[in-house]
């Protein structure tokens, strides 16, 4: 369960969002510029909120009336980013391990296995970011992230600077994710087709506001512009 | 023209020691300093700055005089220092390395700085939302980045120390064997009658060094870009 109440100013703008989701896949959606990465911004701990509470399963992550605000590594929560931004100065396998070594998590043969083998980035272990493709690296993104055993991971429009084929490479790992990993996510995008192949619920932002929130039915009908 | 004597390979090994042992204390400092003003907004950050730079614009022998009235033994740190720590600087090869040290830290700021600025931030927040806490974000992401950014400034602040002179001799006097680097023996041999070959040796001695300092820190500035690219 996720529980999002904000405001938050940046400008001349204003966030002003709340809601609560159960479900596995939420999906924030809305054209850029609306508020959404700001939004998922204050739900990692990388935006403060100026008023509101965040809270996840009960924990309470921001509570601006009682200046709670945990710091982004004390979190657990994962992050895509739409810019991958693997560590240029590591390999991939290293890339994939950092999460695990800053949590001082034990190995876990076995958890390793399964997301590689998830992903199909196993042939990728001993490159260096700068030598993958755009599709590549972003699922060496999401498997850095899965790895760090979170328990919501955040995605940022992760095939947003992909290209028709890319997209279409990328899709199906994010299914799978979402039907074989059990760890809830909170997808953001303006794409409507990619929302109903993968968000459970999902929240219209508009001018850094929840319009509508519900079902893939919130969405506009299908013939509407991307 | 090439037989070095004794006293001139007193002052080489010298001049390498008090450099390297000022660099090697000034670099730990110098890059806490540069992530501070590259990542850190404070009061008085204006300030820190200017302070920083002061030895590349105040006459040398300004700072020396100002290290003698701090350092000395009866400057309030030195005299605090030698009581306390038994650590003298005051006409020892320590002072010399102190001062060489004073007058290298603004040069070896800036490249490490640079370098700290040019690391992208969201590289550090993508390591914080894997769970690294800020001391881990610095050294697993922001250092290593950064590092030949650091090599260079070393390298560089290695070659203001070998050649600092004016800070030096007023500091710590001009005493062969304890505080006479290659700059305050050239210095010397010109004064004596007949010291011209000796000097320049020594002059040429220098002159390698240093350039062979300036391009290994261009080297270094040419890997730290290739590094930031990811390739």
């Amino acid at each position: 369960m996720l529980r999002v109440d904000v405001s938050k100013r940046l400008g001349e703008f204003t966030v002003e969002a709340a809601f609560a989701s159960e479900g596995r896949v939420t999906g924030l959606f809305g054209a850029s510029g609306a508020g959404k990465t700001s939004l998922i911004n204050m739900i990692a701990g990388l935006l403060r909120p100026d008023r509101g509470i965040i809270a996840i399963d009960g924990e309470t992550l921001d509570d601006t009336s009682a200046r709670t605000h945990v710091p982004v590594h004390r979190r657990r929560i994962g992050y895509v980013f739409q810019d991958a931004r693997l560590f240029p100065h590591l390999d991939v396998r290293e890339n994939l391990d950092y999460g695990r070594r800053m949590n001082r998590i034990a190995e876990d043969a076995a958890q390793w296995r399964r997301v590689t083998e998830l992903l199909d980035i196993g042939e990728l272990l001993d490159r260096r970011p700068g030598k993958l493709s755009g599709g590549e690296r972003q699922r060496v993104a999401l498997g850095r992230a899965l790895l760090s055993q979170p328990r919501l991971l955040l995605m940022d429009e992760p095939l947003g600077s992909l290209d028709e084929e890319r997209k279409e490479e990328i899709l199906p790992y994010l299914v799978r994710l979402r039907d074989e990993a059990g760890i809830p996510m909170v997808y953001v995008s303006h794409d409507p087709s990619e929302m109903r192949k993968l968000a459970t619920q999902i929240a219209i932002i508009k001018h850094g506001r929840v319009t509508a929130f519900g079902s893939t039915d919130v969405l506009p009908a299908a013939h509407a512009p991307a | 023209m090439f037989d070095i004597s004794p006293t001139e390979w007193t002052a080489i090994l010298l001049s390498l020691r008090v450099a390297t042992v000022a660099t090697l204390v000034a670099t730990p400092i110098a890059v806490a300093v540069a992530w501070l003003l590259a990542r850190r907004e404070f009061w008085g950050k204006a300030l820190l700055d200017a302070v920083i730079h002061l030895p590349l614009v105040l006459p040398p022998v300004v700072t020396g005089y100002l290290l003698l009235l701090t350092f000395g033994r009866r400057g309030a740190v030195g005299a605090w220092l030698a009581e306390h720590l038994g650590l003298v600087f005051a006409f020892r090869w320590t002072g010399a390395a102190l001062a060489c040290g004073i007058m290298s830290f603004p040069l070896l700021v800036r490249p490490i700085r640079l370098s700290i600025e040019a690391v992208d931030r969201r590289l550090e927040q993508a390591a914080a939302t894997l769970g690294a806490a800020p001391w881990q974000v610095f050294l697993t992401v922001t250092l290593p980045l950064a590092l030949s950014g650091v090599l260079a400034g070393m390298v560089l602040g290695f070659a203001k120390a070998l050649g600092e002179f004016g800070a030096t001799i007023t500091f710590v006097s001009n005493i062969p064997g304890e505080t006479q680097t290659i700059s305050s023996a050239i210095y010397s041999l010109i004064q004596t009658p007949d010291g011209d070959t000796a000097a320049l040796r020594l002059v040429v001695i220098s002159v390698l060094i240093s350039t062979a300092a300036l391009v290994a820190s261009e080297w270094f500035s040419r890997r730290a870009l290739q590094r930031l690219h990811g390739s």
